[in-house]
């Protein structure tokens, strides 16, 4: 993977960006030291590593802006930072960039129970938002898996999903205004309580962009009433063309679970193995989980369970207690952590239509073993968001790049059956190389006008999303260079001060 | 102008020489002074995969034809868009694309979410006469910006939509509505408000100066069995004794609500306020104190008024009342020579921010120019 050379008048400048950061910032705000800048070189993608010029944790939309200010004056790039939970190097610095994180910037700001929405400071976790209202009775929806740990910045800039989308919906649904921060320093108010706004849907927009437009450090967010309660179902079947059937099945009979959960035989019997969960042995395993009271629940199910049967599974198993349901979730909460026990793996996260689910995973699992690796599917299987994990040895020379030429190879399937690169995870600096194999040069560019609108200058997270070579020239206006590609995890690759 | 395809629209308005007015089914009324681009012409269904809930359709498409094509599978769009000939008083059958450029979503904006919330993808011919596509065909998708998100509700200002692909849902299998008859709206929006709150998964929230006097309406979907036992908890924890509506005749019910029956006929200004529900009588109020007289129908838990005025629109007046507390204004139904812009133009850097992106898109300005102010 190829970064930008890192602009030597930039890098020269360091000392002059950092006193005057310190001028405007509390003094533990400014983290300058290696010993400490090393913290920020990389997020939830751990495979690239590069430290920062510096790091600034601004507590506030004013701090936020007056840091951008100097920024835009020096032009030095800038990579906005919510947890750094990024499975796709989103918040991935350059050696020539400040890191600006929002982690200090944790408070909820107002909440709104008749309007159903909570204004909160970015850098608060996902699930401290649903904290902060669970008392009332309420939750916010969007439910990434890495929910503990991640901020509500990071979510707004990737667009995050969660298990619970079907029939929630993702980030950019739940997301009612903002307030951005223009890379000059301009402080934006974008959308808010009013259910619409005046004007295009600027939001719409910002959501997903992957912190390339602005600094969202407020955001205003739909909470919803929490239901009475949950139950899943879990089914297991012989192959995966009949889970798919029953999949589809269900959604053609007009009932709408709040997840529906796939994992296929190599990623069962390794969460099993793991986790004691029980789960029987065999190659397509469901996880339907459904809402409400416990008599809705059980008119969902019958309708679920009738239909499961049709397609004659090898197990099916209806929760009848809270510990039966923990039990059923608990070797697909751990399916991440039992992988991570075996090997390396890579996680991918392209979307395929529901329809073309047994074509896809017969090509996953062709193209794995022509590689040589393995590769285990778990994934959101009511809206075709796949988790292809690929394991690998990361200490065996070239099995890494093995890894990724696979990975690669696999989201490029997903879009030949008509799906995307990335579902949930975001393009980072993972999937940009890819970009050009989705969408047409023209599509590109059409994007790429649009953070020309928001940042001329191509000075916020610039080496991310559109594949390098179709953003020098812009990111040349804002005194970057011509990339390179020098080999991995060497420092050469960012540059060394 | 009427093009056959995408490739035949793209060198129509890479050639136009002036402005181009964009005329899906021509619901919402008359179109500007210049050269009208019909996109009938760019009507068929792509692809419709009931257990996928994906259906991809010619932006021309008629809206009835997707209608009752989701129908036969036991589907429909969600967001419930409006049928605007009901206060435009124009004849045509709205398309799809006419929808998605204008974002028109019903009651049940309020739970399932906006036409904008179910558009995963489209296609469209920009102001250059680019070809251009967004999103895809997938329900998540998170690859490279939501242009698809930018251009709905654009009101056809950044290209021409030519392909809409769509999320679409089951129709539920029952549906009742509970109504409250005698209560004024700040009475009526204070128990729309909590009915949201409640975990019942209300799908429509409304407040009407109905024939027999006020009544506010809550409308509960799904299975037969839930969809009793969700009205029975929510007629216990709101005061009033309701009378339960169900089937057909709520459908009806909420068909006149969606579309404005009640102040539709007659020439005089019809406002459509987007506010922060609690404001939606605060509003009216306010409106009311300053001396005018007006029809009204809340919808959205009160976060969407709609407001006959009699003879002049009174646009100074209800512009100001509606900024005041943070919403916004639209002129849906003018009167005849009125120039008063149909929408408010955003304020601020949204508006800098808005103009700059159109003239990314329409260098020339020539699309639907003057429609929606930047």
């Amino acid at each position: 993977m190829e970064m930008p050379v890192p602009d030597p008048a930039v890098l020269a400048c360091r000392p002059q960006l950092v006193a005057r950061l310190r001028a405007v910032l509390p003094e533990a705000a400014v983290i300058d030291a290696p010993s400490e800048t090393l913290a920020y070189e990389c997020d939830a993608f751990t495979a690239y590593r590069c430290a920062p010029l510096c790091v600034v944790l601004p507590g506030s939309s004013e701090e936020v802006s007056a840091c951008l200010k100097i920024c835009h004056e020096l032009g030095v790039p800038v990579v906005p930072r919510g947890a750094g939970t990024s499975l796709a190097g989103g918040a991935l610095p350059t050696a020539d960039c400040v890191v600006l994180g929002v982690a200090r910037m944790t408070r909820v700001l107002e909440v709104d129970l008749a309007n159903r929405c909570i204004r909160v400071e970015t850098g608060i976790t996902n699930l401290a938002v649903s904290a902060a209202v669970a008392d009332a009775g309420f939750f916010y929806a969007p439910d990434p898996s890495s929910q503990l740990a991640c901020a509500i910045a990071g979510n707004v800039a990737m667009n995050s999903g969660g298990a619970h989308c079907l029939k929630y919906g993702v980030t950019t649904n739940n997301l009612l205004g903002v307030t951005l921060v223009l890379m000059d320093g301009e402080v934006v108010q974008i959308g808010g309580p009013v259910p619409e706004a005046p004007g295009l849907d600027l939001l719409g927009v910002i959501c997903g962009s992957e912190g390339q437009l602005g600094v969202v450090t407020e955001a205003w967010l739909r909470i919803l009433p929490r239901p009475e309660g949950a139950r899943p179902v879990l089914i297991g079947y012989a192959g995966s063309e009949v889970a798919g059937a029953c999949v589809r099945d269900i959604i053609e009979a007009g009932v709408l679970p709040v997840a529906i959960e796939f994992m296929d035989g190599p990623c069962i019997r390794a969460t099993d193995a793991f986790s004691g969960a029980g789960y029987p042995d065999c190659e397509a395993l469901l996880i339907i989980e459904v809402e409400g009271s416990p008599a809705e629940i059980d008119e969902q199910l019958e309708i679920i369970t009738a239909i499961a049967r049709r397609h004659d599974p090898v197990e099916l198993r209806e929760s009848r207690s809270e510990a039966e349901s923990a039990r059923i979730w608990l070797g697909r909460k751990s399916a991440f952590g039992a992988m991570g026990q075996i090997n390396d793996y890579i996680c991918l996260d392209g979307t395929i239509p529901v329809s073309a689910l047994p074509e896809v995973l017969g090509g996953i699992a062709r193209l794995a073993a022509e590689a040589g690796l393995e590769v285990a599917n778990v994934f959101h299987a009511g809206d075709g968001n796949m988790h292809p994990l690929i394991l690998f040895d990361a200490n065996a020379p070239g099995e890494l790049a093995r890894a990724e030429a696979l990975g690669a190879e696999i989201l490029l399937l997903c879009v030949a059956a008509g799906g995307c690169l990335t579902g949930e995870h975001g393009v980072g600096v993972e999937k940009r190389d890819l970009m050009d194999r989705q969408f047409a040069g023209v599509d590109l560019e059409a994007q790429m006008q649009v953070k020309d609108v928001f940042d001329p200058g191509w000075l916020l997270n610039p080496a991310k999303v559109f594949p390098l070579g179709l953003s020098a020239g812009r990111r040349a206006g804002a005194g970057g260079s011509a990339p390179i590609a020098p080999g991995r995890d060497s420092p050469a690759i960012f540059g060394e001060r | 102008m009427r093009p056959e395809s995408e490739a035949e629209l793209a060198e129509m308005v890479a050639g136009a020489g002036g402005p181009l007015w964009l005329r899906g089914g021509g619901t919402q009324g008359p179109c500007g002074a210049g050269a009208v681009l019909e996109t009938s012409g760019l009507a068929g269904v792509r692809l419709y995969e009931p257990g996928a809930l994906t259906l991809v359709v010619g932006a021309g498409t008629p809206l009835a034809e997707v209608e009752a094509l989701l129908a036969a599978q036991g589907q429909r769009l969600p967001f419930e868009p409006r049928d605007a000939r009901v206060l435009s008083g124009a004849a045509g059958a709205a398309t799809i694309g006419g929808i998605v450029a204008a974002n028109l979503s019903g009651p049940r904006r309020v739970q399932a979410g906006a036409c904008r919330d179910f558009v995963l993808g489209l296609r469209l011919v920009d102001g250059a006469g680019r070809i251009l596509s967004a999103g895809g065909r997938v329900m998540k998708n998170v690859t490279g910006y939501d242009l698809a998100k930018l251009v709905t509700g654009s009101r056809g200002t950044l290209g021409v939509i030519t392909e809409v692909s769509l999320k679409v849902l089951a129709a539920p299998r029952a549906e009742a509505t509970l109504i409250v008859r005698g209560q004024g709206a700040e009475a009526a929006v204070a128990d729309l408000c909590r009915a949201m709150g409640l975990p019942w998964e209300v799908s429509g929230a409304a407040w009407r100066e109905g024939p027999d006097g006020p009544e506010r309406l809550l409308r509960i979907e799904g299975l037969a069995g839930s969809v009793a036992y969700r009205a029975g908890r929510l007629a216990e924890a709101l005061p009033g004794d309701p009378r339960l509506v169900e089937g057909a005749q709520s459908a009806a019910l909420w068909r006149g609500i969606r579309d404005v029956d009640d102040l539709a006929g007659g020439q005089d200004p019809v406002w459509r306020l987007c506010l922060k529900p609690t404001d939606g009588p605060v509003v009216l109020a306010a409106l009311r104190a300053a001396g005018l007289e007006g029809r009204a129908l809340l919808d959205w838990s009160g976060g969407l008024v709609w407001l006959a005025v009699p003879g002049d629109s009174r646009a100074d007046l209800v512009r100001a009342a509606t900024a005041r507390l943070g919403g916004h204004a639209e002129l849906v139904r003018a009167p005849e020579g009125c120039t008063v812009p149909r929408l408010p133009p955003p304020s601020g850097a949204a508006g800098r921010l808005s103009a700059a992106l159109r003239a990314q898109f329409d260098p020339r300005a020539i699309l639907n120019p003057g429609l929606m102010p930047a």
